[in-house]
């Protein structure tokens, strides 16, 4: 299971990177294998706001629909447009072109709440 | 089972569960069980008392109309390889059954004019409640205008799905029975949608294109309400603006039956197909690459979306939709022509001859299609019993839904009635008025 060492998790399989106080948001490839071959990807407008904890969009994979958190609170400033012809990126490299959204991180703190990669690793190890 | 448990009899058993005080003392005054030939008796002498539609000359519209309906539909649609289908479970492994929706999808499209169609609903109300749902959802607002002369049934379930969700419901003016452009202009704000019924409800063809551009134009989508034998005569709802189409199918091979069971039709363009509620057939093909169906975009539905799913209804008509399916195939698009043709031409020459020869001409003015409104000086009620005498059901009278129509009835005339037919019934409403 790929966790790269740069990035922040939640417990609900997202991961956020951070650069300078823009945060990249996908899912991990953990999430990404568990969902299987992804159709669809629902996404907010650019300017909507995110809070963490809470739904930003969601993902359709061939038998389940589910929910994408987001890992701190902002305001989406870039969503990935190639999803929408290609959603299977999400599958295929979900920590780079595979990338959902990108926030302007309203509130730096809220990142040290997040889990670090060897704690997600080790939650998600336990999912079985 | 009770020796098992130890228990002496059923009523034993009751004693233990239920406690006395709340048991019922009396005896139930149910009388003896009937064989099978007496109960046969019973009903056969109830059904005497019963006088249908079908085997009076009728003339009722207002949603549900007399089509002639050919028995090859019931003799297929009543095989038991169709007859209990429930939408299915393992669906996969009743391609047949799949492929029955898929065709009946593909030709609903066709008559429609749009790009996608579900595997139906219960009927036209539900469907268009669903279309005004749906409009909500894609545009994020919560107000939608509804014609004057839409289905008064429809209209009730309409506001039974939008008041949990807090859509507000803006009814057009009377006017002079179709929507009025200027009004709609004013009236349109921030509404996710404008219903058309095609025909509407007093028969009137309404002006659809002209509609659509006032809609688009505010950003609301357009939902046609639409009688699919008319299709056959007028521009399919996709050519002139409408975003979604619903309609009731009764008209295709179903029998009236008091109000059902009926089927929905729901109908869009491809923009809004993760959107759509109800069950969609897709053709697909399987892993040795030969060609099936099977159920697709499921990631819409309850069961997999739970509160986030586009309805809560994940079934189908199947076997109404069948039979629509086997009368469409059986008709093709020259007979459903002859039908609407047929409807049309009656309607028309009764029009005229009740205005010619007994000067009551159609209420209102405009085109219609296969029905139209007549105002009598008495009231509607008053007017359809008198008729029954002469064996002419004709209606439904307007005063119930519409205040200001007290003396209106509907009239709809279909394919099955004879000029001889038209004429007598002309006779006859010519002397009901001036009897009275």
């Amino acid at each position: 299971m790929n966790v790269p060492s740069d990035l922040h998790y939640t417990t609900s399989h997202e991961w956020l990177k951070v650069e300078g106080n823009v945060g990249i948001i996908g899912i991990t490839d953990y999430a990404q294998g568990e969902l299987g071959d992804i159709v669809y990807v629902s996404l907010p407008e650019i300017g909507a706001p995110v809070h963490q904890g809470t739904p930003f969009g969601s993902i359709d994979a061939v038998k389940a629909a589910v929910d994408i958190y987001a890992p701190v609170s902002g305001e989406v400033i870039a969503i990935n447009g190639l999803l929408e012809q290609t959603p299977e990126l999400i599958n295929k490299a979900p920590y780079k072109d595979g990338w959902i959204i990108k926030v302007k991180i309203a509130d730096a703190g809220e990142i040290d709440t997040l889990l670090n990669p060897k704690d997600y690793a080790g939650t998600a190890a336990s999912h079985g | 089972m009770l020796a098992a448990i130890g228990v002496a009899d059923i009523q034993e058993l009751v004693n233990l569960i239920i406690p006395k005080k709340y048991q019922f003392e009396r005896p139930l005054e149910i009388p003896d069980g009937l064989s099978e030939f007496e109960l046969n008796g019973e009903f056969n002498l109830l059904s005497q008392w019963n006088e249908p539609a079908t085997e009076m000359l009728c003339f009722l519209g207002g949603g549900a109309y007399d089509h002639y309906i050919p028995n090859a539909i019931s003799n297929l649609a009543g095989r038991s390889e169709f007859a209990t289908a429930y939408t299915p479970y393992q669906a996969e492994v009743s391609q047949g059954t799949l492929q029955t929706i898929y065709e009946f999808q593909s030709m609903i499209c066709r008559l429609t004019g749009m790009e996608v169609a579900n595997a139906s609903h219960y009927d036209g109300a539900s469907a268009l409640a669903e279309a005004v749902l749906l409009a909500a959802r894609k545009t994020k607002r919560n107000k939608v205008v509804i014609p004057y002369g839409l289905n008064p049934n429809y209209l009730a379930v309409v506001k039974t799905y939008c008041k949990p969700l807090g859509i507000e419901i803006v009814q057009l003016q009377a006017g002079n029975g179709k929507i009025d452009l200027a009004e709609l202009e004013t009236v349109i704000g921030t509404a996710c949608a404008v219903v058309v019924q095609q025909p509407n409800f007093f028969g009137l063809i309404e002006d659809g294109v002209a509609v659509s551009a006032i809609a688009h134009q505010a950003g609301a989508l357009v939902i046609a309400s639409v009688y699919p034998i008319s299709l056959a005569l007028l521009k399919p709802p996709g050519e002139w603006g409408a975003d979604i189409v619903t309609g009731e199918g009764q008209s295709l091979g179903i029998p009236m039956s008091l109000g059902g069971p009926y089927v929905g039709l729901f109908a869009c363009n491809k923009d809004l197909v993760r959107l759509m509620p109800g069950r969609l057939v897709a053709r697909a093909k399987d892993s040795n690459n030969n060609d099936g169906f099977c159920l697709t975009l499921q990631t819409r539905e309850q069961h997999i979306r739970r509160e986030k799913a586009t309805s809560n209804i994940c079934t189908n008509q199947a076997l109404v939709a069948l039979q629509a399916l086997i009368y469409m195939s059986l008709l093709g698009p020259v007979g459903l022509q002859r039908v609407a043709l047929n409807s049309y031409r009656g309607a028309h020459y009764l029009a005229k001859k009740l205005k010619d020869d007994y000067g009551i001409a159609p209420h209102f003015g405009g085109e219609f299609f296969n029905e139209f409104v007549i105002k009598l000086p008495m009231t509607g009620i008053e007017a359809q019993t008198a008729l029954l005498e002469d064996e002419f059901f004709v209606g439904p009278p307007l005063g119930r839904w519409f205040p200001d129509m007290e003396n209106c009835l509907l009239v709809a005339v279909t394919e099955k009635r004879s000029l001889e037919q038209l004429d007598a019934l002309a006779e006859s409403i010519g002397k009901v008025v001036t009897e009275k």
